[in-house]
């Protein structure tokens, strides 16, 4: 048995091939005979895969010995090579007439999860501007949570806080994007991009329109990985300022 | 050959994350401000200039086409490795921001595509 674990262990990424393949299998599988195809087992491995990582620790199932190698596959090495290699599908035309649009919900879909988390977190007793800017920022991605955070010397809980808060909103998207998109006519690419641009979280916008329709991720995930650097832009700039400017020390 | 599309993926990869990183450098950030997008920018136009003189082998693409084709495994095994677990456990604050935030920037969808597609017609 330990002889096993070693073998998996060493060549963790070729086992982590197999366990997805194995996953993905089953998924599509139930999506196909018992779903009749009515959820997507895009949608259902992606949940396969967040249920079996409760089970294991603070990297998921990967935490696990042997499992090790699921960390490197999922990993943002592999998951920003195979996010840009889907750029391929996309056209620039379409690209280009979203423009200006873009543009906006980016920085719209910034400043409104910024507000409503901070206040959110304000009202839950975090009074302070340090803390409201850096939840305020962890509801804009679970990347530009700790950046704002550790840029504004915010304590280690409060920044543990904003990541999870970013993890819960990549899940709640990933989760709940294919339910919603025909009823927000999330159905072309225009409106991927607008959706990219206000949702933000890469990993739950790419993974929610790859759910919905593998076509539209290269639009979403294309405004998506710009929120990331929208908030990391402005969230412990002028958005913090702003937030000063109120809640004076 | 396959190994030129990923060799190309590669660098399109490579140029968007040094550009990135730079500009989280100009900024003072210790990140990468939107290397990902910009890779991606440069592979859409390379590719749609060279589509246009017919410059990219079919096998050449199917390289870079792989790659696209393992997206949501990847997606899976990143789904796979969270931290669900203190997602979870990190009380309601954390619930109940992540999803009033998230939804709220939801609601805006509609109203932006409604006023793209006026300014359309």
């Amino acid at each position: 048995m330990n002889d096993l674990i070693k073998i998996l262990d060493k060549n963790g990424l070729i086992f982590a091939f197999f366990i997805v393949a194995l996953i993905m299998y089953v998924s599509y599988f139930i999506g196909k005979k018992i779903t009749n195809n009515k959820i997507p087992g895009a949608a259902i491995a992606i949940s396969v895969g967040l249920m079996i990582a409760y089970f294991g620790g603070d990297k998921g199932l990967a935490s696990i010995p042997a499992f090790s190698g699921i960390a490197i596959l999922g990993g943002s090495m592999f998951r920003d090579f195979s996010i840009v290699s889907t750029a391929l599908g996309a056209s620039f035309s379409e690209i280009k007439k979203t423009g200006i649009i873009g543009l906006t919900s980016l920085v719209l879909g910034t400043v409104v999860a910024f507000f409503v988390g901070g206040f959110i977190a304000y009202l839950m007793g975090y009074h302070d501007a340090v803390s409201f800017s850096t939840i305020g920022a962890g509801a804009c991605t679970f990347i530009v949570g700790p950046v704002t955070g550790s840029s504004l010397g915010a304590s280690s809980s409060v920044i543990a806080i904003s990541i999870a808060i970013g993890v819960i909103k990549s899940v709640f998207v990933t989760i709940i994007t294919p339910f919603v998109a025909k009823k927000l006519q999330i159905d072309n690419p225009q409106t991927a991009m607008i959706f990219g641009g206000l949702v933000g979280s890469t990993s739950g916008v790419s993974a929610g329109l790859a759910a919905t329709d593998p076509k539209l991720v290269p639009y979403g995930a294309l405004t998506a990985t710009f929120h990331t650097a929208m908030g990391c832009l402005i969230c412990p700039s002028i958005l913090y300022y702003i937030v000063l400017y109120f809640l004076p020390h | 050959m396959k190994i030129y599309g990923v060799g190309l993926l590669a660098v399109c990869f490579l140029i968007g994350h040094i550009f990135g990183d730079y500009l989280g450098k100009l900024f003072h950030l210790n990140g990468n401000l939107g290397g990902v997008g910009f890779a991606m920018l440069i592979l859409v136009v390379g590719n749609d200039y060279f589509k246009q003189h017919k410059m990219i082998p079919h096998e050449t693409e199917q390289g870079i086409l792989f790659w696209s084709s393992m997206y949501i495994p990847v997606v899976v095994a990143m789904s796979a490795s969270q931290n669900v677990k203190a997602a979870l456990s990190g009380g309601w604050l954390v619930i109940i921001v992540g999803l009033i935030a998230t939804s709220s920037c939801y609601l805006l969808i509609p109203l932006l595509n409604n006023y793209a597609n006026k300014n359309k017609k």
